[in-house]
């Protein structure tokens, strides 16, 4: 198409927000069926979850011990933190898109940074977890979930570092950048997944 | 084979036949992946049916011949191996073999991903199998490895060793497999088509892989879930998923892995239905029968095959029944469609009879007879009658072993001129043929009967009922007989990729784009295409110039049929 002439080809908002206006290359195709299978996997953990706490007999921790540590506010800034960080992902997948590594090397370093604080306070959370793996379905629950959880949080760290280095290789630009789109798109579904096994486990079900 | 005369070009033999292993070993091309896949699909079916045999043998009359203990492992294993290590990567097989040449595709759209998969599951099938070797040996819990009796802990302590982790890892494994798998077939069907290749012009089999992908994608993550919980049940939860002495539910699992298993399947049927769609395209000498009736009744059938898997479940009386039972019943709504649009091409074709046709005849009198039983037990109270007793095994045979193995067996003789350039021995193939339908119809008619008869299913001896050893004896005499057509078969494999007769490009007329090819094709698959401007694209090529003047021929006459050139040859 001629330059200055308006595309007649409409693109949905949603999908030129998520992957731009260029036709999706089979990677990105391919990331998004990924994640449809992850979604239906940690379906079928937090359906276990929710069926487990019908028995709310076993439910609360057989030793006695209350849930991860009585205040709700570090969780609570965690999971803004984690969530947030999307937005600089989506920055990053932005800005590449007009060709800036600069500011995408930015905002991927800011993922990388919260992203690895997640971790490291999810494995304090789950030293100072009065309760162990036996103790009830709560714990087991528990401690399936964010396991799970977090090694997803860190794949998809490894899948931004990946790219990170990359870039700073001097990859990506413009038009080749389906690398960034693809971790840009797996990053979301990490953080849209802790709002779905945190809430429940923390705030509603404990 | 091509790969093999190229390897054999360059100096001594022994140089040449280690770059041929390695060549195999790191090869990312879909067309060896796929026959890799048969390879292997076709050793572990070959050690699932040796299983059988010593089932069989173990039934044919009262009194025993093997403990308790090695039955019980047996036949689990040889669910776990027929189910998980020969359907489903025997559909595998051919979904990478023929979907990318029927699409017009040079590949997979993610080639090194498709080796990662074909590794996963032989990985998976290997872990599964040395579980043998063990302490307390394999799973012995069925393949459906229902809770709390796979759980060690409880009531069950120290029961099942640390054979039922390695199931629980293998079968993890070969999810992963699938999943990965079912992500490349996606991708490859949504953007790898040829230019012309319209989704409404896509061959039969490629819309059943499409279906069989989407089911493969959303199901397995939820048997993974399963197998994940039920692996941490045993090392450290102490069973509070599934034992109930903890808080845990065994239905929960039970939900889980029907959620996957139901659909499963379909992942196994769907692709044989698939294979034997576009054989009777060929050798009916007739288009299929309601074309996109076909499509339409494939994809309600992988929607349906969402909401009925608690089916399984109906005497557990954890389930809502009526509303099971009526999605069950729907179910042979499309199924039946199909049926009729099989009969239909059939019905004043010109039709030939070779040995994968014959086949697919075949796929559809089992298929019709599991069929109908499946009806029997969508019923509730057929099914509580019925329940885990041998009229269930019957069914389950019938429909997704027995006629999902003719079909994948009729794609083995329609894909093996294309896949080795030679043609299967038509004499050992209808000897093959009449082998194995008389001897699987022996075996699985007389457990529909014994089913009928009360006869539970999972034991290992039973009490002479009036009628049950005879019964069982004939049984066993049809597994021989099957065992004996499936040796036949093996051997016809390997005579004719050594004798077989010199297959041309396109040796059974084909319609669709893998015949455009050569024999075996190209690394690179296609030199040229044909046009593409209907579901039968060869067919337009052959005869396009004839029909160019028939109006009557899709309602209207291609502009320039038959311009381009035939590819490949």
């Amino acid at each position: 198409m001629a330059a200055g002439t308006v595309s007649t080809k409409r693109v949905h908002p949603v999908r030129s927000f998520l992957v731009g206006d260029e036709p999706m290359p089979p990677a990105l195709w391919g990331i998004i069926f990924f994640i449809f299978s992850e979604i239906m996997f940690f379906s079928g953990l937090i359906a276990a979850m929710l069926a487990l706490h019908a028995d709310t007999l076993h439910w609360e921790p057989t030793n006695g011990g209350h849930r991860v540590h009585g205040d709700e506010l570090r969780p609570i800034l965690f999971t803004v933190m984690l969530v947030s960080t999307s937005v600089p992902m989506q920055i990053a997948a932005f800005a590449i898109r007009k060709g800036n590594r600069r500011l995408m090397l930015w905002m991927m370093g800011i993922v990388l940074v919260i992203g690895t604080a997640f971790i490291i306070n999810q494995g304090f959370e789950w030293g100072e977890a009065m309760f162990g793996i036996s103790d009830g379905t709560y714990a087991a629950s528990f401690y399936t979930l964010t396991g799970f959880h977090g090694a997803h949080v860190i794949g998809g760290l490894v899948f931004i570092l990946a790219q990170f280095v990359r870039g700073l290789l001097g990859h990506f630009d413009a038009k080749r950048n389906t690398a960034v789109e693809a971790a840009t798109l797996y990053w979301h579904f990490v953080g849209f997944v802790w709002l779905l096994v945190i809430f429940p486990l923390v705030f509603f079900l404990s | 084979m091509a790969t093999l005369a190229g390897a054999q070009t360059t100096g001594y033999a022994g140089v040449a036949a280690w770059r041929t292993i390695l060549e195999w070993l790191t090869t990312v091309d879909h067309k060896k992946i796929g026959i890799m896949y048969l390879w292997a699909a076709g050793a572990f079916g070959l050690v699932g049916m040796a299983f059988s045999l010593v089932l069989r043998t173990e039934l044919m009359e009262t009194g025993t011949v093997i403990s308790a203990e090695a039955y019980n492992s047996l036949f689990t294993m040889h669910g776990s191996v027929m189910i998980f290590l020969f359907l489903l990567p025997i559909g595998a097989a051919f979904m990478n073999y023929s979907m990318p040449l029927q699409i017009g595709a040079l590949d997979m759209a993610f080639p090194r991903i498709n080796a990662l998969s074909f590794w996963i599951f032989l990985f998976g099938g290997v872990l599964l199998a040395m579980s043998f070797a063990v302490e307390g040996g394999t799973a012995s819990a069925g393949w459906t490895a229902y809770p709390p009796i796979t759980l060690d802990s409880g009531a069950n302590a120290e029961k099942p060793g640390s054979g039922m982790d390695m199931w629980l890892i293998g079968v993890i494994l070969l999810g992963q497999a699938s999943i990965f798998g079912s992500v490349n077939f996606l991708v490859t069907i949504f953007k790898m088509r040829a230019p012309g290749m319209t989704m409404w012009r896509m061959p039969l089999f490629t819309w059943t892989t499409m279906v069989t992908g989407l089911l493969i994608l959303l199901s397995t993550p939820v048997l993974a879930a399963a197998l994940v919980m039920g692996f941490i049940d045993r090392n450290g939860a102490g069973g509070a998923f599934f034992e109930p002495s903890q808080g845990g539910q065994p239905l929960l699992w039970q939900n889980l892995f029907w959620f996957y298993s139901h659909p499963a399947v379909y992942i196994m049927i769907l692709p044989a239905m698939g294979i034997v769609s576009d054989i009777f395209g060929v050798f009916t000498r007739r288009p299929i029968f309601g074309y996109r009736s076909m499509v339409l009744a494939l994809i309600a059938i992988g929607l349906l095959g969402f909401i009925v898997w608690a089916h399984h479940m109906f005497t557990t009386g954890g389930v809502f029944l009526p509303f099971f039972m009526g999605a069950t019943f729907l179910i042979a709504v499309p199924t039946g469609v199909k049926m009729f649009n099989w009969i239909t091409t059939m019905w004043r074709g010109s039709n030939v009879f070779p040995t994968a046709m014959l086949f697919s005849v075949g796929f559809l009198m089992l298929f019709l007879i599991g069929g109908i039983t499946g009806v029997f037990h969508a019923a509730v109270p057929v099914d509580f009658a019925l329940h885990d007793t041998y009229f269930v095994v019957g069914h389950f045979h019938y429909t997704m072993s027995i006629a999902a193995t003719f079909g994948f067996l009729a794609g083995c003789y329609y894909w093996f001129p294309k896949m080795f350039g030679k043609f299967m021995n038509e004499g050992l193939g209808k000897l093959h043929f009449w082998l194995l339908f008389v001897g699987v119809n022996l075996i699985f008619f007389t457990q529909l009967l014994l089913g009928l008869d009360g006869m539970p299913r999972r034991i290992n001896d039973y009490v002479a009922n009036p009628g049950w050893e005879l019964m069982n004896t004939i049984a066993t005499i049809g597994a021989f007989v099957s065992a004996a057509g499936m040796m036949v078969f093996f051997f016809n494999v390997f005579y004719s990729l050594k004798y077989g007769e010199r297959a041309s490009d396109d040796p059974w007329e084909g319609t669709t784009l893998e015949w455009a090819t050569s024999s075996p094709p190209p690394p690179h698959n296609f030199d040229s295409l044909p046009e593409i401007r209907s579901e039968r694209p060869l067919f337009d090529l052959r005869f396009g110039e004839r029909l160019a003047d028939d109006e009557h021929y899709h309602g209207h006459a291609p502009s320039n049929g038959g311009s381009s050139s035939k590819a490949g040859g």
